[in-house]
């Protein structure tokens, strides 16, 4: 089967604005009577309900956290990308389509991309409307910084917590929607399945965190909004409550999963310390741009770095990568890395981690510009390693950060499954095999602010939608699978913990689908991940009860579906031969050790149809076609 | 690292709860507070007992999900740092560390170290925004605001909603709280159009949610995370008194 991505015809710089006008609306008088279900309320979740409440439709939004604030775009640091070209440096909305583009590795929709950078401006006036704080220059406009090695200015940010204020401003005008009766919230809810009904998703099931209890919400069209699946791999940079869960239940209702190997590995976080840890920290990008990255020139030079001189030192990457130095992309820094510590250069306990030295650039510019600019990441430091970063190099290594792939959609941001859309990290659309710094909150915000108020009008005026009721058949028997899954895992009182066996699977993924794959390791997750799950339905231990807040209950559910999900990622990365993005397979790379794209064989992405837990998917492809760009080699020496 | 462990337990909002002792050994200091309470967890499961429930996300003190007293100190001993954040190198092996959820009528157990800390969200929706609808919104630079005005503003807005303000009150009340959205939206010019509406609201949703009235202790200054300040409290009382003398 090829998909249709509804693409609309016409030039690039029209097919918007063509699609707006040719789309069906939905009469103001009209638009209570529809209901939508909108799971998730982070960046996408959230400035879509406050959107479509505002519109006037009957919104009902769910979140897994006590309160919609606390989904995990809160914690993004560096900025929000947009083509403002306030800072007259030769920014355009055509430059930031061609920059996304290709640090995607050329594997996403020219036309996805080009809304996104078309739209990136009115995301920058909306939340200034909203009063988001950020930074200003003395003259009282926007300031602006570099980011992730773009060569303009087009980065707003508001100190390190830019995502934190942008979710925010989106919360805040969705509280305002329920003050005013359109949206309803109802929190520490986590969506357990989808309800299809004739062919079309007409509803969800959850469970009330507090209570245990499940309920049933039918509604027009379910909207989710549930981030990305970097925490199959146990350690990642994502929040511990972070999950697949929703996603993955809708996969197994009908909606195609896409290209779930394309995970980014953020390459400066602080490096795990034991066995005990819980999650990976980042530490911002931007300290990059100051620091300089090196490990010991010997193998096994255990000498602490103070008393290593300058000849015995590899500065890595401003040797193999001079025009871009330390500013080389994500999978590119990240894979170096992991290349030095494998030799047996890696530094620190473990011989995982790599120097980020600021020894040179304080001495150029003093302790005072240095903490200034980095001061709170410093502090951020110490407090997790407890080492004084102005004194000693930092210490950092790669983790799972951020996941391009997910749910397919199709221009208008629906699934195959009609009804059921997807927005933000959750989907797979925009980002291609690798996403640019600063793109991720832009991509969310403006999925839910100017996207889907249209195309989401579009499906519902041009659509049959026959009344359903909670109490109809597809609902109870979505509950009854809920339920019976939930019975199945008190059931089993065997001896492990959903946490080692989540460790188990994380370390076994990020092994043999990590930074660098190839067949023989893939075919091994590939034998060893339904083994991994038997072991969970044989000897999960999950104490307590169902009907209350049972933290170990909601952690084993996810920790199920991860062990579902973990067989699509090994197959996805084994199925996919050449190298792109944030994936690297061995097999297929320049001699330079770059990852080297196939374009003849793999210019597609792969959305995956589930035929059952342990079947292989069907693999379904949409081609991908560069009227506008053309292809080519990234290359960053 | 030994530590010993006095936990308050709590089956659920209408039962009993009282202080159980728990051993931790083998406490690296390298974990977090939180990482210590997951070692503890793996082996309450492991016999077969229900974990202590507590609450947490981010695990990077940005999403104010986590938060419990640690010896009669919101967040513990570490200044402008969550509980998350908070290492065991803080505490000495040997030491005994009593764990308490957030007391304060508005804040009811939930189970064991959780509350419901909903009414802050209710405070949030009595006007805690500027009323812009999606869509019509000027350009951004056509708003000039001076950097040190925004810097305040920022100061103010970076409030987590973690609840700590009200644990450490003998009040139980969240003014550092509410005046810090009122102080981040008042000092803005797009602030402005709502600017008396929105305190009366908020400060009225504040009382009726229960929470204390402010008595200048400057406790709650002194356990923020985010470092708010309790001056944001005096701005929010000035705001109030101006928009009631105004009856605005």
């Amino acid at each position: 089967m090829i998909l249709d991505s509804k693409v609309p015809g016409g030039p690039l710089a029209d097919k918007w604005d063509r699609h707006r006008f040719e789309s069906k609306l939905v009469n103001p008088a009209n638009r209570r009577k529809y209901t939508v279900l909108i799971v998730g309320t982070g960046l996408a979740g959230a400035s879509a309900a406050s959107s479509l409440g505002e519109l006037g439709y009957n919104v009902k939004s769910f979140c897994i956290h006590d309160s919609p604030r606390r989904a995990h775009s809160i914690a993004a640091q560096g900025g929000i990308n947009a083509a403002k070209n306030y800072q007259n440096d030769g920014d355009s909305v055509q430059r930031l389509f061609y920059d996304t583009i290709k640090g995607g590795d050329y594997r996403s929709r020219e036309a996805n991309v080009f809304r996104l950078a078309q739209l990136s401006v009115n995301i920058i006036d909306q939340c200034v409307a909203q009063g988001v704080p950020f930074a200003r220059e003395y003259g009282g406009l926007l300031d602006n910084r570099s980011f992730g090695g773009a060569q303009v200015s087009r980065t707003f940010y508001a100190r390190g917590q830019t995502g934190q204020q942008l979710l925010l401003g989106a919360y805040q005008s969705m509280m305002r929607q329920v003050d005013r009766g359109t949206v309803a919230m109802f929190p520490n809810r986590e969506m357990l399945d989808l309800v299809v009904v004739n062919g079309q998703a007409r509803g969800i099931v959850c469970r009330n965190l507090i209570t245990g209890a499940l309920e049933r919400h039918a509604g027009h069209a379910v909207l989710l909004c549930t981030g990305g699946y970097g925490t199959a791999y146990y350690l990642s940079t994502n929040a511990v409550n972070s999950n697949v869960t929703a996603a993955w239940r809708a996969h197994k209702r009908g909606a195609f999963f896409a290209n779930p190997c394309y995970t980014q590995i953020h390459p400066t976080c602080i490096p795990v310390s034991g066995t005990h840890q819980s999650k990976l920290t980042l530490m911002s990008e931007s300290l990059r741009n100051d620091g300089r990255v090196w490990v010991p020139r010997r193998p096994g030079d255990t000498r602490p770095p103070q008393q290593i001189p300058e000849e015995d030192r590899d500065y890595y990457l401003e040797r193999k990568y001079p025009s871009f130095g330390n500013l080389v992309p994500r999978d590119v820094a990240s894979r170096n890395a992991k290349v030095v510590c494998d030799e047996g250069r890696g530094v620190g306990e473990s011989g995982l981690a790599v120097y980020l030295d600021f020894a040179d650039a304080i001495k150029r510019l003093g302790p005072e510009v240095i903490r200034a600019r980095y001061g709170n990441l410093f502090d951020m430091y110490r407090k997790i390693t407890d080492e004084d970063p102005y004194a000693v190099p930092m210490r950092i290594y790669p983790a799972i950060h951020y996941t391009m792939g997910g749910l397919w959609v199709d221009y208008n941001l629906m699934t195959n499954v009609p009804g059921l859309h997807v927005l933000g990290e959750a989907n797979f659309s925009d980002h291609g095999a690798n996403r640019l710094g600063a793109s991720a909150l832009m991509q969310g915000l403006a999925d839910g602010y100017f996207v889907i108020p249209y195309t989401l009008a579009n499906y519902l005026g041009g659509t049959l939608l026959p009344a359903v009721a909670p109490d109809d058949d597809a609902f109870k028997e979505a509950e009854a699978n809920v339920q019976s899954r939930i019975d199945a895992m008190l059931r089993v009182r065997g001896t492990e913990t959903p946490r080692e066996l989540h460790r188990r699977l994380g370390q076994l993924l990020w092994d043999d689908v990590g930074m660098s794959r190839n067949e023989a390791g893939l075919k091994h997750a590939l034998e060893e991940i339904p083994r991994l799950r038997d072991q969970f339905w044989h000897n999960l231990s999950v104490p307590g009860e169902p009907n209350n807040l049972n933290k170990n209950l909601e952690y084993a559910g996810r920790v199920a579906d991860y062990l579902e999900f973990a067989e699509v990622l090994a197959l996805d990365a084994l199925d996919r031969t050449e190298s792109c993005g944030g994936h690297f397979r061995e097999e297929s790379q320049t001699p330079e050790g770059e990852a080297l794209r196939d374009d003849a064989h793999f210019s597609y992405a792969a959305a995956w149809e589930f035929k059952g837990v342990g079947v292989r998917p069907e693999l379904h492809k949409e081609p991908l076609n560069f009227e506008y760009v053309k292809p080519s080699q990234r290359s960053y020496q | 690292m030994r530590i010993t462990l006095r936990v308050w337990r709590q089956a659920g909002p209408n039962e009993p709860g009282r202080l159980v002792t728990y051993v931790a050994d083998g406490v690296s200091p390298d974990m977090s507070f939180l990482e210590m309470l997951d070692v503890v967890n793996e082996g309450l499961i492991a016999k077969g007992t229900d974990p202590i429930a507590f609450d947490s996300d981010c695990r990077e003190g940005i999403c104010g999900t986590c938060g419990f007293m640690v010896d009669g100190i919101a967040h513990g001993p570490q200044r402008a740092t969550t509980v998350c954040q908070l290492h065991m190198r803080s505490f000495r092996d040997g030491d005994t560390l009593t764990l308490e959820p957030w007391r304060a009528r508005a804040f009811p157990v939930i189970k064991d170290l959780v509350v419901d800390r909903s009414a802050m969200d209710r405070i949030i929706q009595a006007g805690g925004y500027t009323s812009v609808n999606v869509g019509g919104a000027q350009d951004a630079n056509a708003i000039l605001i001076p950097k040190p005005i925004v810097e305040q503003a920022m100061d103010a807005a970076q409030c987590i909603q973690c609840g700590a303000c009200v644990g450490a009150c003998k009040n139980a009340s969240a003014a550092l709280f509410t005046s810090a959205k009122v102080s981040h939206l008042a000092l803005l010019p797009q602030g402005q159009v709502e600017r008396y509406t929105r305190v009366v609201r908020m400060v009225d949703r504040h009382d009726v949610e229960g929470f204390g009235s402010c008595s200048n202790e400057g406790e709650c200054e002194a356990v923020c995370p985010k470092e708010i300040s309790i001056t944001n409290i005096a701005r929010m009382n000035r705001e109030y008194l101006k928009a009631t003398l105004l009856r605005r």
